[in-house]
C-alpha cells in the first residue's frame, strides 16, 4: 500500500500557474469579505435610522425592540410576552377559546362539544381574520408535484422523506403553508394589564 | 374660497418647513345614526376625474385597554361608572382621558350594560316635542346615572373624529379643510341647526350640511369618472332609497337639460322614518326567541342580545350564499363553562325571507298606506319608531304624495293615469340593500307598480359601495362647490309655514282658528332670503313670543305670504314651536314693536327666521330649538 505523506512546511521553490491561482483566489475572498462587512454596517444604520419614533402619547407598543444582544456565539430571539397575551386575550374575548381549553371535555358527548366548538370556531375565525392576513405559502394544489430550485428557502419550505441528491428538488406538495402577510394588532394603553385574557365578571 | 391665507404665505417659511395653511383637503363626515365614516380627498392633487377620496381609518377604544383602527365609528356613547374601569385604561393617542368614551368600546359595554349607553342619538334630534339641549340619554337610565343630551352625543361623536383626523392630519387642523358633515333628507330645520351647531361647539364653524341621498347620488357620480352622463338621460327621476341601521330616506332627485347640460334636480324628500336595519335583526331574534319557547326553554335579556348578534351574522350569510338553507345559531353561556350550557338553535332560509323580505318589503299594491295606530301616553318617552314594518308601503305613500313634484319640469312627462310619480331610476343606499334578496325585492315591488301603468321598468343604477357612499359622495360635495363637477340643485325640500290665530269674534270653548302664513316656498335656494313686509307682527319687548310652525313637502305652489285657512293633516307637518324674545337693549321693557318676518337659507343649508324691526330695520333671529313641554 502507498502512503502520500505531505510536509505542510515545505513552500513551493517555482511560481507555477496553480499558485498563481490560489494567490489570486484568496486576495479576492478578502475583498468580498471587506464588501459583504461594509453593506452589512451600512444596513444596520439605516434600519436604526427607519425605527419610528416613539409617540407621546400613552399609547404602548405591543412589539417591543428586541436590544442588540452582545456577540455571544448563539443568539436566540426572545418572544416578547405582551404579543402573546393580546392574542389569547383576542381569541379568548371572540371565541371563548381559553375557556373551550381548559374545560374537561371527557364527559359531554360529541354533540354538546359540536355546539361549543361551533362557538370556538366562529369566533377565531372573526378574531384571526380581523387581526391578520393569511396567505398560503405555495399557490399550488396540495398533492401535486413541484419543483424546488437551487436555493430556495428552507424557511419557508420544510423538506421531508427521501432526501437525497442536490437541488432542484422534485416532490409532492403535502402541505400548502401559510404565512401571515398582514397583522393589525390593537394598541395598547399603559393601564392595560395583557395577563388579564378576561376580566371576571360581576353583574349587579 | 379661502385661498388668500395662502398666497399670502410668506416664501421662507414654505422653504422652511412644508407648512400647510388654508383649505387643502375636501372632508365629508356621514354623521349616521349607527355609524359615522369620515372620508376625505386632497384638493391638490384632484385633476377633472381623478377624484378618489380615501377613508379614514378612525383609532378608538375596542374595549378597555386596546385600541384598534376601523375605517367606522359606531355612533354609540358608554356613559361609564367611576369604579367601573381600570385606571389609565381609557386613553387614545390624543388624549390620556376623554369626557365621554364613544364608538366600538361603547357599543360593546353597553352591550352588557344597556342602562348606560347612549344609542340613536341622530334620531332624537328631528324628534320634535322634546329639548335636544336637555340631559336625556339613556331614556332608560336610573337617576343616579349622569345623563347626556342629543346634542351633547352628537358633539362627542364629532369631537372624536375631529381629534383623531388631527392626529393623523398634524399639519392641516380640520378647522382649515372644506368640512361637508351629511344629514337625512327628511331632517328639520331646528335638527339641522342642531347638527351644525354641533360643529361649531368642535370648533368646525366652518363646516356645511348636505342630504345623505344627494350624498350617495354624488358617491355614484364621482365612482362613474364622468361616464354618469352615460347612464343617466334627460326625464330620468331617479329614486334614491336609503336604509341605513336605525332609518329610511327617500328621495326624488329629475334628470333635466339646460342649454345642452345635464341637470339634476333633487324635488322631493320623504318623511323620517325610523325603520332600518336593527329592526330587522331584532325581528329575525325574536322569531329564533318564539322558536326556542316553543320547546320550552326561557330566554334571558342577556341571550337575547347575543342572538340578536348571531342572527345578523347568520342573515348574512344565508343572503350572501344562496346553497345555504339553514346557518346553526348558538348562544354561549356567560360563565366560564363552555361546554353544555350553551344554547343551540338554527336560523332558516325560510324564516329569513318570511320575517325580512315578506315582513319589510311586502308585495304590496300602490295603493296601499302604512298603517299607523293612534299613539298612547306620553310621547317624550321614547322614539317614534315606525309602526309601520312594511317599507314598500312607506315607498307608496311617498311616490303617491309626491306625484306633482315634477310637474314644474318641462323634461319630465307623467302619463295622464298616473296615480304615482314614476321613477325611472332606482340608486340604493345603506347596508341593509346589500343582500341581494332584499334589493330584488324592493325592484320588483316597485316595477309592479309602474308595469301596472303601463310604465317601462325602473332600473338600478349601480357602482356604490353602499357602506361608505354617504361620506365619499360628500367629500366629492367639497370639491363640486370649487365649481368642479355638476352640482344637484333643489333648495328647501320644504315650503314654512308659522300659525297666526285669524281675526274673529272669540267663541267660548273653541280654540280661536289658525291660519297658516306661508314664510318661505319650496325650494329655496342656498343664499337666498324673502321677506314678508305686508304682514306686521307687533312685538313685546323682553316676552317671548311664540308662533307654531308647520312645514309642507307637498305645497310647491305657495309664495311668502300665502295664508292658508284649511289644510289637510297629509299636507302640513306641525314643528316644534319657534320663539323670538326681543332683548331689551335701548328700549324700554313693555313696549310694542311692530316687525316682519324674513326667512333665509344659510349657505351652510340651514333655515334662518328673522324678524325685521320696521321702524329702524334691526334685526332679530327666531330659534328654533325651543322644543315644547320646557
Amino acid at each position: 500500500m502507498n502512503t502520500y505523506a505531505i510536509d505542510l512546511s515545505l513552500k513551493p521553490t517555482t511560481f507555477d500557474l496553480w499558485h498563481v491561482c490560489l494567490a489570486g483566489t484568496v486576495a479576492l475572498m478578502l475583498i468580498v469579505l471587506l464588501l459583504v462587512m461594509v453593506i452589512g454596517r451600512m444596513r444596520c444604520k439605516k434600519k436604526s435610522a427607519m425605527q419610528p419614533a416613539e409617540p407621546a402619547v400613552k399609547i404602548v407598543e405591543v412589539e417591543k425592540l428586541i436590544q442588540a444582544p452582545a456577540p455571544e456565539p448563539v443568539v436566540l430571539k426572545e418572544a416578547t410576552p405582551d404579543a402573546a397575551l393580546q392574542l389569547l386575550g383576542l381569541l379568548q374575548q371572540e371565541a371563548r377559546f381559553i375557556d373551550f381549553i381548559k374545560e374537561d371535555i371527557a364527559s359531554f358527548s360529541d354533540a354538546d362539544i359540536g355546539i361549543a366548538a361551533r362557538v370556538v370556531h366562529e369566533g377565531c375565525n372573526k378574531a384571526i381574520n380581523e387581526h391578520f392576513t393569511l396567505a398560503a405559502v405555495r399557490s399550488e394544489q396540495e398533492g401535486s408535484k413541484i419543483t424546488l430550485p437551487e436555493g430556495f428557502d428552507a424557511a419557508t419550505v420544510r423538506l421531508t422523506g427521501n432526501i437525497v441528491g442536490t437541488a432542484p428538488f422534485t416532490g409532492t406538495l403535502v402541505h400548502k403553508g401559510w404565512q401571515v402577510t398582514g397583522i393589525r394588532l390593537p394598541k395598547l394603553t399603559s393601564g392595560h394589564n395583557a395577563a388579564i385574557v378576561a376580566p371576571a365578571e360581576v353583574e349587579l | 374660497m379661502s385661498d388668500l391665507p395662502e398666497q399670502a404665505q410668506p416664501e421662507t417659511a414654505v422653504a422652511d418647513k412644508p407648512r400647510q395653511t388654508g383649505t387643502r383637503f375636501s372632508v365629508g363626515i356621514d354623521l349616521g345614526t349607527t355609524h359615522c365614516v369620515l372620508s376625505y380627498a386632497d384638493l391638490d392633487r384632484i385633476d377633472d376625474e381623478g377624484f378618489s377620496p380615501l377613508v379614514m381609518a378612525i383609532p378608538q377604544l375596542t374595549s378597555p385597554g386596546s385600541v384598534e383602527e376601523k375605517l367606522q365609528l359606531p355612533s354609540f356613547l358608554y356613559l361609564a361608572h367611576e369604579a367601573e374601569l381600570a385606571q389609565d385604561s381609557t386613553a387614545l393617542p390624543w388624549i390620556a382621558k376623554p369626557d365621554f368614551l364613544v364608538g366600538e368600546i361603547a357599543r360593546n359595554l353597553g352591550s352588557k350594560t344597556p342602562i348606560r349607553l347612549v344609542s340613536s342619538a341622530k334620531s332624537w334630534l328631528c324628534h320634535t316635542g322634546v329639548d335636544c339641549k336637555a340631559a336625556l340619554l339613556p331614556a332608560e337610565a336610573p337617576d343616579e346615572v349622569g345623563r347626556v343630551s342629543p346634542f351633547q352625543a352628537t358633539t362627542a361623536y364629532l369631537q372624536h373624529l375631529r381629534d383623531a383626523w388631527q392626529s393623523q392630519h398634524p399639519n392641516a387642523p380640520l378647522n382649515q379643510q372644506d368640512v361637508v358633515i351629511t344629514v337625512p333628507a327628511s331632517f328639520d330645520p331646528a335638527a339641522r341647526e342642531l347638527t351644525v351647531e354641533a360643529a361649531h361647539a368642535v370648533g368646525l364653524s366652518q363646516a356645511i350640511l348636505l342630504e345623505e341621498p344627494q350624498a350617495a347620488l354624488y358617491s355614484w357620480i364621482e365612482k362613474s369618472h364622468g361616464d354618469w352622463r352615460k347612464h343617466a338621460e334627460v326625464g330620468d327621476v331617479i329614486l334614491v332609497v336609503d336604509i341605513g341601521g336605525g332609518t329610511t330616506d327617500l328621495s326624488l332627485i329629475a334628470v333635466t337639460q339646460q342649454e345642452g347640460n345635464l341637470e339634476l334636480t333633487r324635488v322631493a324628500v320623504g318623511d323620517h322614518i325610523l325603520l332600518g336595519g336593527d329592526n330587522m335583526d331584532l325581528a329575525l331574534a325574536y322569531t329564533v326567541k318564539a322558536k326556542l319557547e316553543k320547546d320550552g326553554k326561557r330566554l334571558e335579556p342577556w341571550q337575547l342580545q347575543a342572538l340578536t348578534h348571531s342572527c345578523r351574522d347568520a342573515k348574512e350569510k344565508l343572503f350572501n350564499h344562496s346553497e345555504l338553507d339553514n346557518i346553526p345559531l348558538v348562544v354561549a353561556s356567560r360563565g366560564s363553562s363552555l361546554i353544555g350550557g350553551t344554547l343551540r338553535t338554527e336560523l332558516t332560509r325560510e324564516e329569513v325571507n318570511r320575517v325580512l323580505v315578506e315582513g319589510f318589503l311586502p308585495k304590496v299594491a300602490v295603493s296601499d298606506r302604512p298603517t299607523s295606530r293612534p299613539r298612547t301616553g306620553l310621547r317624550s318617552a321614547g322614539l317614534l319608531y315606525a309602526q309601520d314594518a312594511g317599507i314598500t308601503r312607506h315607498l307608496a305613500a311617498f311616490l303617491a304624495k309626491q306625484q306633482g313634484a315634477t310637474d314644474e319640469l318641462k323634461d319630465i312627462n307623467l302619463p295622464e293615469h298616473a296615480s304615482f310619480l314614476h321613477p325611472t331610476a332606482v340608486l340604493f343606499n345603506g347596508g341593509v340593500l346589500k343582500a341581494g334578496a332584499l334589493a330584488d325585492r324592493l325592484m320588483d315591488v316597485l316595477n309592479s307598480w309602474l308595469r301596472a301603468e303601463q310604465a317601462p321598468e325602473a332600473r338600478l343604477l349601480t357602482g356604490a359601495d353602499l357602506d361608505l357612499a354617504v361620506a365619499r359622495g360628500a367629500a366629492y360635495y367639497g370639491y363640486v362647490r370649487k365649481g368642479k363637477g355638476v352640482r344637484i340643485k333643489g333648495g328647501t325640500a320644504a315650503s314654512y309655514y308659522v300659525g297666526i290665530e285669524s281675526a274673529m269674534p272669540a267663541v267660548p270653548g273653541l280654540s280661536p282658528e289658525v291660519q297658516a302664513l306661508c314664510i318661505a316656498p319650496f325650494g329655496m335656494e342656498e343664499g337666498t332670503q324673502q321677506e314678508l313686509p305686508d304682514d306686521e307682527f307687533g312685538l313685546v319687548i323682553g316676552e317671548p313670543v311664540r308662533f307654531r310652525f308647520f312645514a309642507s313637502n307637498t305645497r310647491r305652489e305657495d309664495k311668502v305670504g300665502t295664508r292658508l285657512n284649511y289644510w289637510t293633516n297629509e299636507e302640513l307637518d306641525e314643528l316644534d314651536e319657534i320663539e323670538i324674545t326681543l332683548p331689551e337693549e335701548g328700549r324700554r321693557p313693555g313696549d310694542v314693536v311692530p316687525v316682519h318676518l324674513c326667512a333665509a337659507v344659510t349657505e351652510v343649508g340651514t333655515l334662518e327666521l328673522q324678524a325685521i324691526s320696521q321702524k329702524d330695520q334691526s334685526r332679530w333671529k327666531i330659534e328654533f330649538d325651543v322644543r315644547a313641554g320646557e
